[in-house]
């Protein structure tokens, strides 16, 4: 657009008020949420209880047929599934979707961070107009990252193989070689000590950034600007190293057994454009209220360009990682893939398929042209494909490794991510109405107002 | 540019100067043929009424058929023609094929794209441009006004393009 805005920033301090009436209505979502988790939880408890015998009746088979295939494939890949299969109990469930799901909104929370940190080291004017919109993810942090450690210390050995008990013992009838290999790092302790220290670590960059931006609103100048460059790049830094190792503890080390050079990339890929699948929806929705009237289609086109781009990024990291594993056709990495394909009666095939289908085919066809960027509709649909799909992505990076064949869609997995999700939003909300809607003193606010592409 | 073409030109030496010019030359009802400037201007393109370039289009239907082509070639050598076992692969193993196919779509892309962009500018080798005013490579603006293609008259035009700022109105 060619207009030359009359919009300055002294006048415009605009609040985002979160209403009794949005309270409610986020209450009520949870509400919901718990419901549908403990009917779920409570169906599944009388389930299993039920089906116990059926299910070990067909342990045996299922071990056979594991046994069968082992001898194509190596014999400590597939121990490692019938490992998982004798600790199995219908609880298990429960904690493989809590952990599934606060790993799943911590990155959404922490990618927040990274994305405005990235704003500052790069000096980028077009994101100042929105910029407090990520700002208030990390808040979320707060919630997530205590989950994830108490889930991990009370009901890790759920989780990660690793955990469980007398694989490191020699001697144990459970001592498996290849991971007391591992348990120079992958150990309870040092797990804590990195889950500890690198989530106090965000946490207090975030609070030193978001701060000196409250501050910047009442003071202004360029100083606390080039402070914030200074945490940003601090932070990037970072979560550099953190991203990486949060992917191999949280994710990759459930099928101990199992490593991809490729991981890091991957799940900070998945996490970072359901980010700005987020930010997209919560600056539309803000839109909707009559709020931010100065983001305009210019900001919604880069926005809408990152997640375009960054859906074909995460193909491309997700494809290759799958290419290599393919190519080179060594059994311990195939299993992976194999199991998610065709193993545990094929139960994790057609979230393979959809998952793909969801994060790079549709996102790709309906993010390509330029109108389509520049449209609501269009970002709303492909933002919500894409937070679905990556939804999908984690379940399939976690679920087969801690459920096996017991996992599944049900009333537990939807009640969960209904209550995280609600809590998401419920926290964000509060965030956000913390602080003008815009950075008023931002010094490269009048360019962001400009953004003309 | 035929010699036959009978042009008004403004020249302006102010970038914001030409950008309200353009919507206050409009504003009479006057039709631009283009405005030529020594570097981009952010709006300029909307506010001389310009189509939105149909490149993209030809991006999508070269990248299609640069995928079709790669597909095409390596199905045709690989399982049809001459067909060979890698990896202990199918013979049809899209996922080895999947590299391929992305560079022949890219590669088709930028070069029928950078063709496309050639040819319907009539930037080919030996094409002698003459530009309408060669200040336009320095620090002039110049709006171009065809005389033949506007109903209101060529001293009506001069003194539109006077009034809104220009430096000297020149004919060519």
């Amino acid at each position: 657009m060619a207009g030359h805005s009359h919009f300055s920033p002294a006048n415009v301090e605009e609040h985002f008020e979160f209403s009794a009436e949005g309270k409610k209505r986020i209450i009520y979502a949870f509400i919901a949420g718990l419901t549908a988790l403990a009917l779920g939880i409570y169906l599944l408890s009388k389930g299993e209880a039920g089906g116990h015998e059926v299910a070990n009746a067909g342990h045996d088979a299922v071990k056979a047929g594991h046994e069968a295939a082992g001898e194509h494939l190596s014999g400590g890949a597939v121990s490692h599934q019938a490992g998982a299969e004798e600790h199995y109990d219908w609880t298990n469930r429960i904690w493989a979707n809590v952990w599934l799901n606060a790993v799943f909104f911590t990155g959404i929370a922490v990618v927040g961070m990274f994305f405005v940190s990235l704003q500052y080291l790069t000096k980028s004017g077009w994101s100042a107009v929105m910029k407090r919109v990520p700002e208030a993810f990390p808040k979320f942090l707060y919630i997530s990252l205590p989950i994830l450690i108490l889930v991990f210390f009370f009901k890790g050995d759920v989780i990660f193989h690793w955990m469980h008990h007398g694989v490191t013992e020699v001697g144990s009838e459970n001592y498996d070689k290849i991971i007391a290999g591992k348990s120079g790092y992958l150990n309870k302790n040092f797990f804590l000590i990195r889950l500890v220290g690198f989530g106090a670590l965000w946490i207090i960059l975030w609070n030193m950034l978001r701060k000196k931006s409250l501050e910047e609103d009442l003071v202004g100048g360029s100083d606390l600007f080039t402070q914030m460059v200074k945490i940003g790049t601090a932070f990037i830094v970072i979560f550099g190293a953190s991203s990486s190792i949060f992917a191999w503890d949280w994710v990759m080390s459930i099928d101990t057994h199992w490593f991809s050079t490729m991981f890091g990339w991957y799940m900070f890929a998945s996490w970072h454009v359901t980010t700005y699948a987020v930010i997209v929806l919560a600056i539309l929705y803000l839109k909707d209220k009559g709020l931010m009237g100065y983001v305009n289609e210019n900001h919604l086109h880069d926005l809408g360009k990152f997640m375009f781009a960054f859906s074909i990024f995460w193909t491309y990291v997700w494809f290759e990682q799958f290419l290599l594993i393919y190519y080179a056709n060594l059994p311990e990495e195939t299993i992976y893939f194999l199991e998610r394909w065709e193993g545990h009666n094929k139960i994790y095939k057609t979230s393979e398929i959809l998952m793909v289908i969801l994060n790079f085919l549709l996102p790709f066809l309906v993010l390509m042209t330029r109108d389509a960027k520049r449209t609501r509709i269009f970002l709303k649909i492909a933002a919500f494909l894409i937070i679905a799909g990556h939804y999908i992505d984690f379940y399939q990076m976690i679920m087969p490794g801690v459920l096996g064949k017991h996992g599944g869609y049900g009333l537990v997995e939807f009640g969960m991510v209904t209550v995280f999700a609600s809590a998401f939003i419920y926290v964000i909300s509060g965030e956000l109405t913390k602080a003008s809607l815009v950075a008023k003193n931002h010094p490269f606010l009048p360019e962001a107002l400009h953004h003309d592409i | 540019m035929s010699s036959t073409t009978n042009y008004i030109l403004g020249v302006y030496d102010d970038e914001d100067e030409v950008l309200h010019a353009v919507t206050a030359v409009k504003a009479q009802g006057i039709k631009i043929e283009d405005v030529f400037t020594p570097f981009p201007i952010h709006g300029l393109d909307v506010a001389v009424g310009h189509a939105r370039t149909r490149l993209p289009i030809a991006a999508f239907m070269f990248g299609t058929l640069g995928m079709i082509c790669a597909l095409s070639l390596i199905s045709y050598t690989m399982v049809f023609d001459w067909p060979m076992i890698i990896g202990g692969k199918d013979f049809f193993a899209l996922p080895n094929w999947i590299p391929v196919t992305f560079e022949g779509t890219v590669l088709f892309t930028a070069f029928g794209l950078v063709t496309t962009f050639c040819a319907s500018n009539n930037l080919y080798p030996g094409n002698k441009v003459e530009p309408l005013d060669l200040r336009i490579t320095d620090d002039k603006f110049v709006m171009a006004i065809n005389v033949d293609k506007n109903k209101v008259s060529a001293a009506d035009i001069k003194k539109v393009l006077k009034d809104s700022g220009a430096i000297e109105v020149n004919t060519k």
